[in-house]
Protein backbone atom coordinates (compact mmCIF):
# COMPACT_ATOMS: atom_id res chain seq x y z
CA UNK A 1 0.00 0.00 0.00
CA UNK A 2 1.17 3.52 -0.78
CA UNK A 3 1.85 5.76 2.14
CA UNK A 4 1.43 9.36 1.05
CA UNK A 5 0.51 10.80 4.36
CA UNK A 6 2.71 11.04 7.36
CA UNK A 7 1.14 9.49 10.43
CA UNK A 8 1.69 11.75 13.41
CA UNK A 9 1.90 10.83 17.03
CA UNK A 10 1.28 13.93 19.10
CA UNK A 11 -2.08 13.36 20.71
CA UNK A 12 -1.68 9.75 21.77
CA UNK A 13 1.95 9.93 22.82
CA UNK A 14 2.05 9.66 26.59
CA UNK A 15 5.34 10.65 28.18
CA UNK A 16 3.96 10.59 31.71
CA UNK A 17 4.70 14.27 32.06
CA UNK A 18 1.25 15.64 32.86
CA UNK A 19 2.46 17.06 36.15
CA UNK A 20 5.52 18.76 34.64
CA UNK A 21 3.51 20.32 31.84
CA UNK A 22 0.78 21.39 34.24
CA UNK A 23 3.25 22.99 36.66
CA UNK A 24 5.18 24.77 33.89
CA UNK A 25 1.99 26.14 32.38
CA UNK A 26 0.53 27.22 35.70
CA UNK A 27 3.72 29.20 36.32
CA UNK A 28 3.07 31.37 33.27
CA UNK A 29 0.81 34.44 33.11
CA UNK A 30 -2.66 33.95 31.58
CA UNK A 31 -1.99 36.39 28.73
CA UNK A 32 1.06 34.41 27.59
CA UNK A 33 -0.85 31.15 27.48
CA UNK A 34 -3.72 32.72 25.52
CA UNK A 35 -1.21 34.29 23.15
CA UNK A 36 0.38 30.91 22.54
CA UNK A 37 -2.98 29.40 21.73
CA UNK A 38 -3.75 32.22 19.33
CA UNK A 39 -0.33 31.99 17.65
CA UNK A 40 -0.66 28.22 17.35
CA UNK A 41 -3.71 28.68 15.12
CA UNK A 42 -5.65 26.00 17.00
CA UNK A 43 -9.29 25.86 15.97
CA UNK A 44 -12.08 23.85 17.54
CA UNK A 45 -12.16 20.21 16.51
CA UNK A 46 -15.87 19.72 17.27
CA UNK A 47 -16.90 20.82 13.81
CA UNK A 48 -17.40 24.59 13.85
CA UNK A 49 -13.73 25.52 13.91
CA UNK A 50 -13.80 28.55 16.20
CA UNK A 51 -10.30 29.74 17.25
CA UNK A 52 -9.71 28.27 20.71
CA UNK A 53 -7.45 31.03 22.05
CA UNK A 54 -10.04 33.65 21.20
CA UNK A 55 -12.81 31.64 22.85
CA UNK A 56 -10.84 31.45 26.10
CA UNK A 57 -9.94 35.14 25.88
CA UNK A 58 -13.55 36.25 25.39
CA UNK A 59 -14.71 34.12 28.29
CA UNK A 60 -11.92 35.38 30.53
CA UNK A 61 -13.05 38.95 29.83
CA UNK A 62 -16.70 38.26 30.66
CA UNK A 63 -17.70 39.54 34.10
CA UNK A 64 -19.37 37.00 36.33
CA UNK A 65 -19.25 35.47 39.79
CA UNK A 66 -19.26 31.99 38.31
CA UNK A 67 -17.95 30.44 35.10
CA UNK A 68 -17.63 26.94 33.69
CA UNK A 69 -15.38 24.83 31.49
CA UNK A 70 -17.19 22.09 29.62
CA UNK A 71 -15.58 19.33 27.65
CA UNK A 72 -17.92 18.21 24.90
CA UNK A 73 -17.69 14.41 24.75
CA UNK A 74 -21.09 13.86 23.17
CA UNK A 75 -19.47 12.57 19.96
CA UNK A 76 -22.64 11.56 18.17
CA UNK A 77 -21.77 12.37 14.57
CA UNK A 78 -22.03 9.15 12.53
CA UNK A 79 -18.58 7.86 11.73
CA UNK A 80 -16.76 9.63 14.57
CA UNK A 81 -15.05 7.71 17.36
CA UNK A 82 -11.82 9.61 18.00
CA UNK A 83 -12.97 11.38 21.18
CA UNK A 84 -13.68 8.02 22.76
CA UNK A 85 -10.15 6.91 21.98
CA UNK A 86 -8.62 10.15 23.30
CA UNK A 87 -10.58 9.89 26.54
CA UNK A 88 -9.65 6.27 27.06
CA UNK A 89 -5.95 6.70 26.29
CA UNK A 90 -4.88 10.23 27.24
CA UNK A 91 -7.65 11.72 29.38
CA UNK A 92 -5.03 13.49 31.51
CA UNK A 93 -4.25 15.77 28.56
CA UNK A 94 -7.90 16.74 28.28
CA UNK A 95 -8.12 17.35 32.03
CA UNK A 96 -4.98 19.44 31.94
CA UNK A 97 -6.46 21.59 29.17
CA UNK A 98 -9.64 22.03 31.20
CA UNK A 99 -7.77 23.03 34.35
CA UNK A 100 -5.59 25.60 32.59
CA UNK A 101 -8.68 26.98 30.87
CA UNK A 102 -10.37 27.14 34.29
CA UNK A 103 -7.54 29.17 35.74
CA UNK A 104 -7.49 31.56 32.81
CA UNK A 105 -11.21 32.26 32.61
CA UNK A 106 -11.77 32.07 36.36
CA UNK A 107 -13.82 28.86 36.60
CA UNK A 108 -13.65 26.48 39.53
CA UNK A 109 -15.89 23.83 38.06
CA UNK A 110 -15.48 21.77 34.92
CA UNK A 111 -17.74 19.13 33.41
CA UNK A 112 -17.22 16.39 30.88
CA UNK A 113 -20.50 15.88 29.05
CA UNK A 114 -20.17 12.22 28.09
CA UNK A 115 -22.62 10.54 25.76
CA UNK A 116 -24.64 7.70 27.28
CA UNK A 117 -23.20 5.29 24.71
CA UNK A 118 -19.77 5.77 26.32
CA UNK A 119 -20.81 4.98 29.86
CA UNK A 120 -18.40 2.06 29.87
CA UNK A 121 -15.58 4.62 29.93
CA UNK A 122 -16.69 6.04 33.28
CA UNK A 123 -14.80 3.84 35.79
CA UNK A 124 -11.39 4.56 34.26
CA UNK A 125 -12.19 8.15 33.49
CA UNK A 126 -13.33 8.70 37.06
CA UNK A 127 -10.05 7.27 38.35
CA UNK A 128 -8.11 9.51 36.04
CA UNK A 129 -10.11 12.51 37.30
CA UNK A 130 -9.38 11.59 40.91
CA UNK A 131 -5.66 11.28 40.23
CA UNK A 132 -5.82 14.63 38.50
CA UNK A 133 -7.62 16.24 41.44
CA UNK A 134 -4.71 15.13 43.66
CA UNK A 135 -2.32 16.83 41.26
CA UNK A 136 -4.36 20.02 41.33
CA UNK A 137 -4.41 20.00 45.11
CA UNK A 138 -0.64 19.71 45.15
CA UNK A 139 -0.34 22.70 42.85
CA UNK A 140 -2.99 24.59 44.75
CA UNK A 141 -5.40 25.09 41.90
CA UNK A 142 -9.03 25.29 42.99
CA UNK A 143 -10.66 23.38 40.14
CA UNK A 144 -12.84 20.32 40.02
CA UNK A 145 -14.13 18.16 37.18
CA UNK A 146 -17.32 16.10 37.19
CA UNK A 147 -18.75 13.81 34.57
CA UNK A 148 -22.25 14.58 33.33
CA UNK A 149 -23.87 11.73 31.41
CA UNK A 150 -25.95 12.23 28.30
CA UNK A 151 -28.87 9.95 27.54
CA UNK A 152 -28.88 9.17 23.85
CA UNK A 153 -29.58 12.43 22.04
CA UNK A 154 -27.27 13.57 19.24
CA UNK A 155 -28.52 17.15 19.42
CA UNK A 156 -27.08 17.53 22.94
CA UNK A 157 -23.66 17.83 21.29
CA UNK A 158 -24.77 21.27 20.07
CA UNK A 159 -23.38 23.47 22.80
CA UNK A 160 -26.55 25.31 23.82
CA UNK A 161 -28.62 22.11 23.76
CA UNK A 162 -25.91 20.67 25.97
CA UNK A 163 -26.48 23.46 28.52
CA UNK A 164 -30.22 22.85 28.47
CA UNK A 165 -29.64 19.16 29.02
CA UNK A 166 -27.31 19.83 31.97
CA UNK A 167 -29.94 22.15 33.41
CA UNK A 168 -32.46 19.31 33.52
CA UNK A 169 -34.37 20.19 30.38
CA UNK A 170 -35.06 18.84 26.93
CA UNK A 171 -31.98 19.22 24.77
CA UNK A 172 -33.37 22.00 22.60
CA UNK A 173 -30.83 24.47 21.19
CA UNK A 174 -31.10 28.11 22.22
CA UNK A 175 -30.97 31.14 19.99
CA UNK A 176 -27.49 32.52 19.43
CA UNK A 177 -26.47 35.18 20.39
CA UNK A 178 -25.99 35.28 23.32
CA UNK A 179 -22.98 33.02 22.87
CA UNK A 180 -21.72 30.64 25.54
CA UNK A 181 -18.72 32.91 26.16
CA UNK A 182 -21.16 35.34 27.83
CA UNK A 183 -24.19 33.16 28.68
CA UNK A 184 -23.69 29.42 28.79
CA UNK A 185 -24.41 26.82 31.45
CA UNK A 186 -26.78 28.34 34.04
CA UNK A 187 -26.50 31.49 31.95
CA UNK A 188 -22.92 31.95 33.15
CA UNK A 189 -19.94 32.49 30.81
CA UNK A 190 -18.76 29.07 29.70
CA UNK A 191 -16.08 27.59 27.49
CA UNK A 192 -17.25 24.54 25.60
CA UNK A 193 -14.49 22.67 23.84
CA UNK A 194 -14.33 19.40 22.03
CA UNK A 195 -12.28 16.57 23.61
CA UNK A 196 -9.67 16.72 20.87
CA UNK A 197 -9.35 20.50 21.05
CA UNK A 198 -8.51 20.26 24.74
CA UNK A 199 -5.99 17.48 24.12
CA UNK A 200 -4.27 19.68 21.51
CA UNK A 201 -3.92 22.51 24.01
CA UNK A 202 -1.74 20.14 26.05
CA UNK A 203 0.60 19.68 23.07
CA UNK A 204 0.77 23.43 22.65
CA UNK A 205 1.58 23.97 26.34
CA UNK A 206 4.22 21.29 26.09
CA UNK A 207 5.95 21.99 22.79
CA UNK A 208 5.07 25.63 22.28
CA UNK A 209 2.90 27.10 19.54
CA UNK A 210 5.49 26.92 16.74
CA UNK A 211 5.65 23.18 16.53
CA UNK A 212 1.87 23.02 16.24
CA UNK A 213 1.74 25.84 13.74
CA UNK A 214 4.35 24.18 11.57
CA UNK A 215 1.92 21.38 10.90
CA UNK A 216 -0.90 21.83 8.43
CA UNK A 217 -1.56 24.64 5.99
CA UNK A 218 -2.70 28.23 6.08
CA UNK A 219 -5.87 28.65 8.17
CA UNK A 220 -5.78 24.99 9.17
CA UNK A 221 -2.95 24.49 11.58
CA UNK A 222 -1.82 21.47 13.45
CA UNK A 223 -2.75 17.85 13.25
CA UNK A 224 -6.18 16.32 13.26
CA UNK A 225 -7.43 12.99 14.48
CA UNK A 226 -9.47 11.23 11.81
CA UNK A 227 -11.94 8.42 12.31
CA UNK A 228 -11.72 6.26 9.20
CA UNK A 229 -14.46 3.75 8.42
CA UNK A 230 -16.45 2.20 5.62
CA UNK A 231 -14.77 0.49 2.65
CA UNK A 232 -11.22 0.53 3.90
CA UNK A 233 -8.86 -2.30 4.72
CA UNK A 234 -7.54 -0.33 7.68
CA UNK A 235 -10.42 1.28 9.61
CA UNK A 236 -9.39 3.12 12.75
CA UNK A 237 -8.09 6.33 14.21
CA UNK A 238 -5.28 8.24 12.55
CA UNK A 239 -3.60 11.50 13.38
CA UNK A 240 -2.74 13.30 10.16
CA UNK A 241 -1.67 16.74 9.05
CA UNK A 242 -4.29 19.18 7.80
CA UNK A 243 -4.12 20.16 4.15
CA UNK A 244 -4.06 16.78 2.44
CA UNK A 245 -6.01 16.20 -0.74
CA UNK A 246 -8.76 13.66 -0.61
CA UNK A 247 -6.96 11.78 -3.39
CA UNK A 248 -3.93 11.21 -1.18
CA UNK A 249 -6.21 10.17 1.64
CA UNK A 250 -8.04 7.66 -0.52
CA UNK A 251 -4.77 6.30 -1.94
CA UNK A 252 -3.70 5.50 1.60
CA UNK A 253 -6.95 4.38 3.12
CA UNK A 254 -9.29 3.27 0.33
CA UNK A 255 -9.67 -0.26 -0.97
CA UNK A 256 -8.67 0.77 -4.50
CA UNK A 257 -12.26 1.20 -5.61
CA UNK A 258 -13.48 4.25 -3.68
CA UNK A 259 -16.26 6.09 -5.46
CA UNK A 260 -17.07 8.62 -2.75
CA UNK A 261 -15.96 9.84 0.65
CA UNK A 262 -18.33 11.36 3.16
CA UNK A 263 -16.29 14.00 4.98
CA UNK A 264 -17.61 15.14 8.36
CA UNK A 265 -20.33 12.58 8.95
CA UNK A 266 -24.02 12.78 8.15
CA UNK A 267 -23.87 16.56 8.53
CA UNK A 268 -20.79 16.78 6.32
CA UNK A 269 -20.21 16.59 2.58
CA UNK A 270 -20.08 13.76 0.09
CA UNK A 271 -17.20 14.04 -2.37
CA UNK A 272 -17.30 11.92 -5.54
CA UNK A 273 -14.19 10.36 -7.07
CA UNK A 274 -13.78 13.01 -9.77
CA UNK A 275 -13.33 15.67 -7.10
CA UNK A 276 -10.85 13.81 -4.89
CA UNK A 277 -7.85 15.59 -6.40
CA UNK A 278 -9.28 19.08 -5.94
CA UNK A 279 -10.60 18.62 -2.42
CA UNK A 280 -8.45 19.56 0.51
CA UNK A 281 -9.16 18.65 4.09
CA UNK A 282 -8.99 21.73 6.26
CA UNK A 283 -11.09 24.64 7.46
CA UNK A 284 -12.54 27.11 4.96
CA UNK A 285 -9.84 29.55 4.05
CA UNK A 286 -7.83 30.71 1.10
CA UNK A 287 -6.86 27.29 -0.10
CA UNK A 288 -6.81 26.35 -3.72
CA UNK A 289 -9.68 24.12 -4.65
CA UNK A 290 -12.48 23.19 -2.32
CA UNK A 291 -11.61 22.85 1.31
CA UNK A 292 -13.71 20.96 3.78
CA UNK A 293 -13.76 21.36 7.51
CA UNK A 294 -14.33 18.19 9.36
CA UNK A 295 -14.96 16.84 12.81
CA UNK A 296 -12.83 13.98 11.59
CA UNK A 297 -15.39 11.48 10.32
CA UNK A 298 -14.21 9.93 7.04
CA UNK A 299 -16.50 7.29 5.59
CA UNK A 300 -15.31 5.65 2.39
CA UNK A 301 -17.75 4.08 -0.06
CA UNK A 302 -16.68 1.82 -2.92
CA UNK A 303 -18.46 1.26 -6.19
CA UNK A 304 -20.58 -1.57 -4.81
CA UNK A 305 -22.46 0.84 -2.54
CA UNK A 306 -25.76 2.50 -3.29
CA UNK A 307 -25.55 6.19 -2.54
CA UNK A 308 -29.33 6.19 -2.28
CA UNK A 309 -29.02 3.86 0.70
CA UNK A 310 -26.36 6.08 2.19
CA UNK A 311 -28.53 9.18 1.89
CA UNK A 312 -31.57 7.30 3.17
CA UNK A 313 -29.59 6.22 6.23
CA UNK A 314 -28.48 9.80 6.94
CA UNK A 315 -32.01 11.16 6.55
CA UNK A 316 -33.36 8.48 8.89
CA UNK A 317 -30.78 9.69 11.36
CA UNK A 318 -31.79 13.35 11.04
CA UNK A 319 -35.50 12.59 11.28
CA UNK A 320 -34.86 10.79 14.56
CA UNK A 321 -32.40 13.24 15.99
CA UNK A 322 -34.08 16.54 15.05
CA UNK A 323 -35.17 18.04 18.37
CA UNK A 324 -38.43 19.06 16.72
CA UNK A 325 -38.29 22.59 18.00
CA UNK A 326 -38.37 24.43 14.68
CA UNK A 327 -40.55 23.69 11.68
CA UNK A 328 -38.00 23.82 8.84
CA UNK A 329 -35.98 21.04 10.41
CA UNK A 330 -38.76 18.94 11.96
CA UNK A 331 -40.90 18.90 8.82
CA UNK A 332 -38.06 19.36 6.34
CA UNK A 333 -36.12 16.27 7.37
CA UNK A 334 -39.29 14.16 7.10
CA UNK A 335 -40.23 15.60 3.72
CA UNK A 336 -36.75 15.01 2.29
CA UNK A 337 -36.96 11.37 3.35
CA UNK A 338 -40.49 10.86 2.01
CA UNK A 339 -39.44 12.73 -1.14
CA UNK A 340 -36.47 10.56 -2.11
CA UNK A 341 -38.53 7.44 -1.40
CA UNK A 342 -41.25 8.70 -3.74
CA UNK A 343 -38.73 9.45 -6.50
CA UNK A 344 -37.16 6.02 -6.08
CA UNK A 345 -40.53 4.30 -6.36
CA UNK A 346 -41.29 6.33 -9.48
CA UNK A 347 -44.24 8.11 -7.88
CA UNK A 348 -42.53 11.44 -8.41
CA UNK A 349 -40.56 12.49 -11.47
CA UNK A 350 -36.84 13.11 -11.26
CA UNK A 351 -37.51 16.87 -11.47
CA UNK A 352 -38.92 16.56 -7.97
CA UNK A 353 -35.34 16.17 -6.76
CA UNK A 354 -34.79 19.83 -7.64
CA UNK A 355 -37.69 20.79 -5.40
CA UNK A 356 -36.10 18.78 -2.62
CA UNK A 357 -32.78 20.51 -3.21
CA UNK A 358 -34.58 23.84 -2.82
CA UNK A 359 -36.13 22.61 0.40
CA UNK A 360 -32.73 21.60 1.75
CA UNK A 361 -31.36 25.06 0.92
CA UNK A 362 -34.34 26.66 2.66
CA UNK A 363 -33.54 24.60 5.72
CA UNK A 364 -29.96 25.83 5.61
CA UNK A 365 -31.25 29.41 5.77
CA UNK A 366 -34.12 29.03 8.21
CA UNK A 367 -33.38 26.22 10.67
CA UNK A 368 -32.54 27.31 14.17
CA UNK A 369 -29.38 25.34 14.76
CA UNK A 370 -26.55 23.54 13.04
CA UNK A 371 -28.43 20.26 12.79
CA UNK A 372 -31.19 21.55 10.54
CA UNK A 373 -28.82 23.89 8.73
CA UNK A 374 -26.37 21.18 7.78
CA UNK A 375 -28.79 18.58 6.45
CA UNK A 376 -28.34 20.31 3.09
CA UNK A 377 -24.61 19.49 3.16
CA UNK A 378 -25.03 15.78 2.70
CA UNK A 379 -28.37 15.99 0.92
CA UNK A 380 -27.24 18.34 -1.83
CA UNK A 381 -23.80 16.84 -2.27
CA UNK A 382 -25.19 13.30 -2.63
CA UNK A 383 -28.17 14.20 -4.81
CA UNK A 384 -26.14 16.45 -7.10
CA UNK A 385 -23.25 14.05 -7.56
CA UNK A 386 -25.23 10.80 -7.70
CA UNK A 387 -28.49 11.86 -9.24
CA UNK A 388 -28.97 8.69 -11.31
CA UNK A 389 -28.64 6.55 -8.23
CA UNK A 390 -31.48 8.48 -6.62
CA UNK A 391 -33.77 7.73 -9.55
CA UNK A 392 -32.97 4.22 -10.79
CA UNK B 1 -44.16 1.40 45.71
CA UNK B 2 -42.19 2.27 48.79
CA UNK B 3 -39.02 1.01 47.23
CA UNK B 4 -38.90 3.36 44.26
CA UNK B 5 -39.48 6.30 46.59
CA UNK B 6 -36.47 5.24 48.58
CA UNK B 7 -34.36 4.93 45.45
CA UNK B 8 -35.38 8.40 44.36
CA UNK B 9 -34.67 9.87 47.78
CA UNK B 10 -31.23 8.25 47.80
CA UNK B 11 -30.50 9.59 44.34
CA UNK B 12 -31.63 13.07 45.35
CA UNK B 13 -29.43 12.90 48.45
CA UNK B 14 -26.53 11.98 46.24
CA UNK B 15 -27.04 14.43 43.35
CA UNK B 16 -28.85 17.24 45.14
CA UNK B 17 -32.32 18.66 44.63
CA UNK B 18 -31.65 21.44 42.15
CA UNK B 19 -33.03 21.20 38.64
CA UNK B 20 -29.52 20.39 37.39
CA UNK B 21 -29.88 17.05 39.17
CA UNK B 22 -32.91 15.99 37.17
CA UNK B 23 -31.12 14.07 34.43
CA UNK B 24 -28.72 12.21 36.76
CA UNK B 25 -31.67 11.22 38.96
CA UNK B 26 -33.77 10.01 36.03
CA UNK B 27 -30.75 8.07 34.76
CA UNK B 28 -30.34 6.51 38.18
CA UNK B 29 -33.99 5.45 38.33
CA UNK B 30 -33.77 4.02 34.84
CA UNK B 31 -30.62 2.11 35.63
CA UNK B 32 -32.34 0.47 38.61
CA UNK B 33 -35.70 -0.34 37.06
CA UNK B 34 -35.19 -0.21 33.28
CA UNK B 35 -38.38 1.81 33.11
CA UNK B 36 -39.52 5.32 33.96
CA UNK B 37 -43.08 4.85 35.11
CA UNK B 38 -45.55 7.67 35.67
CA UNK B 39 -45.30 7.02 39.41
CA UNK B 40 -41.54 7.37 39.30
CA UNK B 41 -41.73 10.65 37.37
CA UNK B 42 -44.33 12.10 39.75
CA UNK B 43 -42.16 11.07 42.67
CA UNK B 44 -39.06 12.70 41.14
CA UNK B 45 -41.09 15.87 40.57
CA UNK B 46 -42.20 15.87 44.21
CA UNK B 47 -38.68 15.26 45.47
CA UNK B 48 -37.22 18.13 43.40
CA UNK B 49 -40.25 20.38 43.85
CA UNK B 50 -40.81 20.86 40.12
CA UNK B 51 -43.83 20.07 37.98
CA UNK B 52 -44.45 16.52 36.85
CA UNK B 53 -45.02 17.89 33.37
CA UNK B 54 -41.46 19.22 33.33
CA UNK B 55 -40.09 15.86 34.41
CA UNK B 56 -42.18 14.09 31.79
CA UNK B 57 -41.17 16.56 29.08
CA UNK B 58 -37.50 16.12 29.87
CA UNK B 59 -37.56 12.35 30.24
CA UNK B 60 -39.39 11.72 26.97
CA UNK B 61 -36.80 13.72 25.04
CA UNK B 62 -34.01 11.22 25.64
CA UNK B 63 -33.87 7.93 23.81
CA UNK B 64 -32.09 6.19 26.70
CA UNK B 65 -34.88 7.06 29.17
CA UNK B 66 -38.04 5.21 28.28
CA UNK B 67 -41.29 4.92 30.12
CA UNK B 68 -42.05 1.35 29.04
CA UNK B 69 -40.52 -1.56 30.91
CA UNK B 70 -37.42 -3.02 29.28
CA UNK B 71 -35.73 -6.32 29.96
CA UNK B 72 -32.83 -6.82 32.30
CA UNK B 73 -30.48 -6.51 29.35
CA UNK B 74 -31.11 -3.85 26.74
CA UNK B 75 -29.50 -4.66 23.43
CA UNK B 76 -28.88 -1.63 21.21
CA UNK B 77 -27.73 -2.61 17.75
CA UNK B 78 -26.15 0.18 15.72
CA UNK B 79 -28.02 0.89 12.47
CA UNK B 80 -25.81 3.67 11.13
CA UNK B 81 -24.36 3.35 7.66
CA UNK B 82 -20.96 1.81 8.35
CA UNK B 83 -22.39 -0.92 10.56
CA UNK B 84 -25.05 -1.42 7.90
CA UNK B 85 -22.32 -1.85 5.25
CA UNK B 86 -20.63 -4.48 7.36
CA UNK B 87 -23.61 -6.75 7.78
CA UNK B 88 -25.80 -5.23 10.48
CA UNK B 89 -28.92 -6.75 8.93
CA UNK B 90 -27.52 -10.26 9.28
CA UNK B 91 -26.85 -9.55 12.93
CA UNK B 92 -30.36 -8.24 13.42
CA UNK B 93 -31.79 -11.35 11.79
CA UNK B 94 -29.71 -13.55 14.06
CA UNK B 95 -30.81 -11.65 17.16
CA UNK B 96 -34.45 -11.85 16.07
CA UNK B 97 -34.06 -15.59 15.51
CA UNK B 98 -32.47 -16.45 18.81
CA UNK B 99 -34.47 -14.03 20.95
CA UNK B 100 -37.74 -14.50 19.05
CA UNK B 101 -38.50 -10.80 19.23
CA UNK B 102 -38.55 -7.84 16.87
CA UNK B 103 -36.85 -4.49 17.59
CA UNK B 104 -38.74 -2.73 20.37
CA UNK B 105 -39.85 -5.99 22.00
CA UNK B 106 -38.77 -7.85 25.13
CA UNK B 107 -38.26 -11.60 25.42
CA UNK B 108 -40.97 -13.49 27.28
CA UNK B 109 -38.57 -14.30 30.12
CA UNK B 110 -37.99 -10.57 30.61
CA UNK B 111 -34.28 -10.93 30.05
CA UNK B 112 -33.60 -9.10 26.79
CA UNK B 113 -35.03 -6.07 25.02
CA UNK B 114 -33.94 -5.61 21.42
CA UNK B 115 -33.50 -2.12 20.03
CA UNK B 116 -31.83 -0.42 17.13
CA UNK B 117 -29.90 2.76 17.74
CA UNK B 118 -27.88 5.45 16.02
CA UNK B 119 -24.09 5.52 15.76
CA UNK B 120 -22.39 3.97 18.80
CA UNK B 121 -18.97 5.36 17.92
CA UNK B 122 -17.56 1.92 17.11
CA UNK B 123 -17.62 2.31 13.32
CA UNK B 124 -14.16 0.84 12.78
CA UNK B 125 -15.31 -2.36 14.46
CA UNK B 126 -18.79 -2.72 13.04
CA UNK B 127 -21.25 -4.26 13.29
CA UNK B 128 -21.52 -3.18 16.90
CA UNK B 129 -24.04 -3.30 19.72
CA UNK B 130 -24.33 -2.30 23.34
CA UNK B 131 -25.74 -4.67 25.93
CA UNK B 132 -26.66 -2.31 28.73
CA UNK B 133 -23.39 -0.31 28.95
CA UNK B 134 -21.02 -2.88 27.45
CA UNK B 135 -20.01 -2.60 23.79
CA UNK B 136 -19.67 -5.74 21.68
CA UNK B 137 -17.95 -5.23 18.34
CA UNK B 138 -16.87 -6.99 15.14
CA UNK B 139 -20.07 -9.02 15.39
CA UNK B 140 -20.77 -12.12 13.34
CA UNK B 141 -23.88 -14.29 13.68
CA UNK B 142 -21.81 -16.95 15.50
CA UNK B 143 -20.34 -14.39 17.86
CA UNK B 144 -23.79 -13.00 18.63
CA UNK B 145 -25.04 -16.48 19.55
CA UNK B 146 -22.12 -16.94 21.92
CA UNK B 147 -22.59 -13.54 23.54
CA UNK B 148 -26.30 -14.02 24.14
CA UNK B 149 -25.70 -17.47 25.52
CA UNK B 150 -23.09 -16.12 27.92
CA UNK B 151 -25.65 -13.71 29.31
CA UNK B 152 -28.15 -16.52 29.58
CA UNK B 153 -25.68 -18.74 31.41
CA UNK B 154 -24.99 -15.89 33.80
CA UNK B 155 -28.72 -15.80 34.48
CA UNK B 156 -28.92 -19.60 34.75
CA UNK B 157 -31.07 -19.72 31.64
CA UNK B 158 -28.87 -21.33 28.99
CA UNK B 159 -30.52 -22.01 25.68
CA UNK B 160 -30.19 -25.81 25.91
C1 LIG C 1 -26.09 19.05 15.85
C2 LIG C 1 -24.76 19.35 16.41
C3 LIG C 1 -24.06 18.36 17.11
C4 LIG C 1 -22.81 18.62 17.65
N1 LIG C 1 -22.16 17.62 18.29
C5 LIG C 1 -20.93 17.85 18.81
C6 LIG C 1 -20.23 16.83 19.50
O1 LIG C 1 -20.72 15.71 19.65
N2 LIG C 1 -19.00 17.12 20.00
C7 LIG C 1 -18.44 18.35 19.87
O2 LIG C 1 -17.34 18.57 20.35
N3 LIG C 1 -19.07 19.34 19.22
C8 LIG C 1 -20.31 19.13 18.70
N4 LIG C 1 -20.97 20.15 18.06
C9 LIG C 1 -20.32 21.48 18.01
C10 LIG C 1 -20.57 22.24 19.32
O3 LIG C 1 -21.78 22.97 19.22
C11 LIG C 1 -19.45 23.23 19.61
O4 LIG C 1 -19.26 24.03 18.50
C12 LIG C 1 -18.14 22.58 19.96
O5 LIG C 1 -18.29 21.64 20.99
C13 LIG C 1 -17.14 23.63 20.39
O6 LIG C 1 -15.90 23.05 20.69
P1 LIG C 1 -14.62 23.32 19.77
O7 LIG C 1 -14.52 24.80 19.56
O8 LIG C 1 -13.50 22.77 20.57
O9 LIG C 1 -14.85 22.58 18.50
C14 LIG C 1 -22.22 19.91 17.51
C15 LIG C 1 -22.92 20.89 16.81
C16 LIG C 1 -24.17 20.63 16.27
C17 LIG C 1 -24.87 21.71 15.54
S1 LIG D 1 -32.68 22.86 13.47
FE1 LIG D 1 -33.57 20.90 14.11
S2 LIG D 1 -32.35 20.27 15.86
FE2 LIG D 1 -31.95 22.46 15.53
S3 LIG D 1 -33.41 23.56 16.81
FE3 LIG D 1 -34.42 23.30 14.82
S4 LIG D 1 -35.57 21.35 15.05
FE4 LIG D 1 -34.08 21.42 16.69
Amino acid sequence: MTRNLQRLDLIFKDEQDAEVVLAQTLARPDEDIINDLIISGLKGRGGAGFPTGLKWKLTSEAQSDEKFVICNADEGEPGTFKDREILSRVSHKVLCGMAICGRIIGARQGYIYLRGEYKFLVPELQQSIERFHELLKKHELDFKVDIFMGSGAYICGEETALFESMEGKRGEPRNKPPYPTSKGYKNKPSVVNNVETLAHTFSIFKYGPEKFRDLGVKDSRGSKVFSVSGDTPIPGIYELEFGMTLQKFVDDFGDGDAKAVQVGGASGFCVPRKKFEKTIIGYQGKLTGISLPTGGSMMIFNSSRSMYNVLHNYLDFFVEESCGQCTPCRVGTQQLLIGIEAVKRGEKSSAYLDKLLDLAETMRLTAKCGLGQSVANSFSSIVENFREEMIY
Amino acid sequence: MAKIQETIRDLADRYGRSKESLLPILQGVYENYHALTDEAMVEVARELDISAAHVYGTATFYSFLESGKSGKYIIRLCKTITCMMHGKNLILQELEDILKVKPGQTTSDGLFTLKETNCLGQCHKGPAMLINDTPHTDLTPEKVREIINEYRIKEHMPLN
